[in-house]
């Protein structure tokens, strides 16, 4: 075999390997390493590193803060997938409807908070709920003539004012799945459905919505990584709030980086891990169990 | 027969389809003329509550605007000024003095910029290999590929940053690029760009003597500019706004990108909210000037993911 032959056939393999090198050390060694850490007890740098088996497992499970802030983020995933993509889907429904004028404009103005630093929302959203100056509080609670609300001090309304604040800004990327969806929807058998008499909400329920059935899927599921990788505004904005607002990445973040404890938040990344892993594992069971 | 424009023009873009409809409109004169109102004062109420929800959305931006050009008192006035008794470019003037603020941009710029070069060359590379080669272990390959978007970035981030540590990158700009140079979702795209590329035309080109890098080069990379359009916006829009990474390996003043500066103005003793308005103001420029000029490629760019999951 000559020389260019073998370069030839290795050509694919030489297009591919800089992702696998990559990979292998910014991606896989991490996380074998992270497995190696969540077995050990290290706090800071500079201490000495020791083997503790599964213990950091089994302190997180008594973690009373870690319980709490799984909790805020499943109250908040719970939040999203039964507001932000409910309202996102009659969203899409209304821009997908024929006749609509100014459709373009419409698509960028429920566009625009997609192209916003995480940071930037923080600061506006921080505004927009402070409790005495808030145009929440002045334009909306007060003119209904409800007391005014400590929207990130209450701990009722903690977790709400963050699903408030992911519903300006997700609903109009997940409606734009949707709309994407609707558009690839096949659009005859509707037609056709509407002409054998079928109603508006039949249509929808028996046609459209099974045709779509895959794109709800994709959003619930990146929802719910959503939650669990929501970090900056709960970070950044409920600074005051104590642990009434704290999320899972917060607290992953404040035990690795504001504590330095390395290994612990190791375990916890895990723990994390498997969550979402089972979380999306049986989104695509549920699913197909309604499929059938 | 009364039938409003939009009906005949619904009728003529479904053309066959359409006719079937004709039977099918009432006789009685005014039965057609109430569905017709009662379909139009529908459209009217859907544009209605359209606007409402677009103005609702538009509104924290408004605000920002206003309140980046706002002195100290009237930033918390209430009821709100929407326009400021006079406008006052304060608090922009202040953010490039009192912090490193063009330094900061530039920072932004930097980093995003060798990411999105880096990702597209070598998701496009190895996309091509995908789409256009067979080799042992392709599908394999790929399908690893595809496994590693699944991963969560919690389980990565604390050996990332002692991985970033230990080669002496805290502080600087490969720190923060250097686990942001590849993507798993590029190479997924890419490659579904470059199947479309027929295989003739690479023979062709083999036979009249090109290289492989050549082939790539002269016709893969030409024949995808959409997708390198699509994923070259995504991955600036991504790398400009992140906070997460940055934050973890950025500390002086000087290197900080500018969602770490803005963020900063947040946390220290007193929270300045013109200079944080300004600043926001400021970050967002680029990103919606990208997104005017390329509207329709960002929102095909990110639905693609959706439609063919």
């Amino acid at each position: 075999m000559n020389w260019a032959r073998l370069l030839r056939r290795s050509v694919p393999y030489l297009f591919t390997a800089p992702y696998f090198i990559w990979f292998g050390i910014f991606g896989l060694f991490p996380i074998i390493y992270a497995f190696y850490l969540s077995l050990h007890h290290q706090v800071g740098f500079v201490a000495e590193r020791s083997f503790v088996g599964f213990q950091n497992y089994i302190d997180l499970v008594l973690d009373e803060r870690f319980r709490h802030s799984l909790w805020n983020t499943t109250y908040y995933g719970l939040g999203s997938i039964l507001i932000i993509l409910p309202v996102a889907l009659l969203l899409a429904l209304a821009l997908h409807s024929p006749g609509l004028r100014f459709k373009g404009a419409f698509r960028i103005a429920f566009f625009l908070p997609l192209l916003t630093s995480s940071v930037v929302v923080a600061v506006i959203f921080g505004l927009v709920f402070d409790t005495r100056y808030g145009l929440l509080n002045n334009y909306i609670v007060e003119p209904l003539g409800i007391e005014r609300i400590s929207w990130l001090q209450d701990g009722n309304f903690v977790i709400p004012s963050l699903v408030l604040m992911g519903l300006w800004k997700w609903t109009g990327i997940n409606s734009l799945y949707y709309l994407a969806g609707l558009q690839n929807a096949v659009k005859d058998i509707e037609e056709a459905a509407r002409i054998d008499g079928a109603g508006h909400w039949a249509v929808f329920r028996y046609v459209t919505f099974p045709q779509i059935r895959p794109v709800i899927l994709f959003t619930v599921i990146l929802a719910i990584i959503g939650s669990y990788n929501l970090f900056a505004e709960p970070y950044l904005m409920l600074s005051n709030s104590g642990d009434r607002g704290l999320m899972s990445m917060v607290y992953l973040f404040n035990n690795a980086f504001g504590f330095a404890k390395f290994t612990y938040a190791s375990a916890m990344g895990y723990v994390l891990f498997f969550i979402i892993l089972a979380l999306s594992v049986a989104q695509l069971r549920i699913f197909r169990v309604f499929k059938d | 027969m009364v039938r409003s424009p939009e009906e005949d023009r619904r009728t003529a873009a479904t053309g066959a389809a359409g006719q079937v409809y004709e039977p099918l409109v009432p006789k009685d004169t005014w039965q057609a003329v109430l569905s017709s109102m009662r379909r139009r004062s529908r459209s009217i109420i859907l544009f209605l509550l359209l606007t409402a929800a677009a103005f609702l959305t538009f509104v924290p931006f408004a605000y920002m605007l206003s309140s980046s050009l706002k002195r100290r008192d009237e930033i918390y006035s209430v009821p709100v000024r929407w326009i400021p008794s006079e406008l006052e470019p304060l608090n922009y003037v202040r953010l490039f003095e009192e912090i490193p603020f063009a330094r900061q941009y530039l920072n932004s710029a930097v980093i995003a910029f060798v990411v999105v070069v880096s990702v597209l060359f070598f998701s496009s590379l190895a996309g091509f290999a995908f789409a256009k080669y067979q080799f042992r272990f392709k599908n394999e390959m790929f399908l690893f590929v595809l496994a590693t978007m699944m991963i969560p970035i919690q389980v990565q981030l604390v050996p990332l940053y002692l991985v970033v540590n230990s080669l002496g990158w805290l502080d600087t700009y490969q720190g923060v690029f250097a686990p942001q140079i590849m993507s798993a979702f590029g190479i997924f795209l890419m490659r579904q760009m470059m199947l479309s590329i027929p295989d003739e035309i690479l023979d062709a080109a083999r036979v009249d003597g090109a290289s492989e890098v050549g082939i790539f080069r002269h016709i893969a990379i030409p024949m995808t500019r959409a997708g390198f359009l699509v994923l070259g916006l995504l991955t600036v829009l991504t790398s400009w706004n992140d906070y997460l990474w940055p934050v973890i390996v950025l500390r002086s003043g000087d290197m900080l990108t500018v969602p770490l500066g803005l963020a900063a103005l947040i946390n220290v003793y007193r929270v300045e909210y013109g200079m944080v308005l300004a600043g926001s103001t400021l970050a967002m420029v680029p990103v919606v000037a990208m997104f005017v000029i390329f509207n329709r490629h960002f929102v095909e760019g990110l639905t693609s993911g959706a439609v063919k999951f």
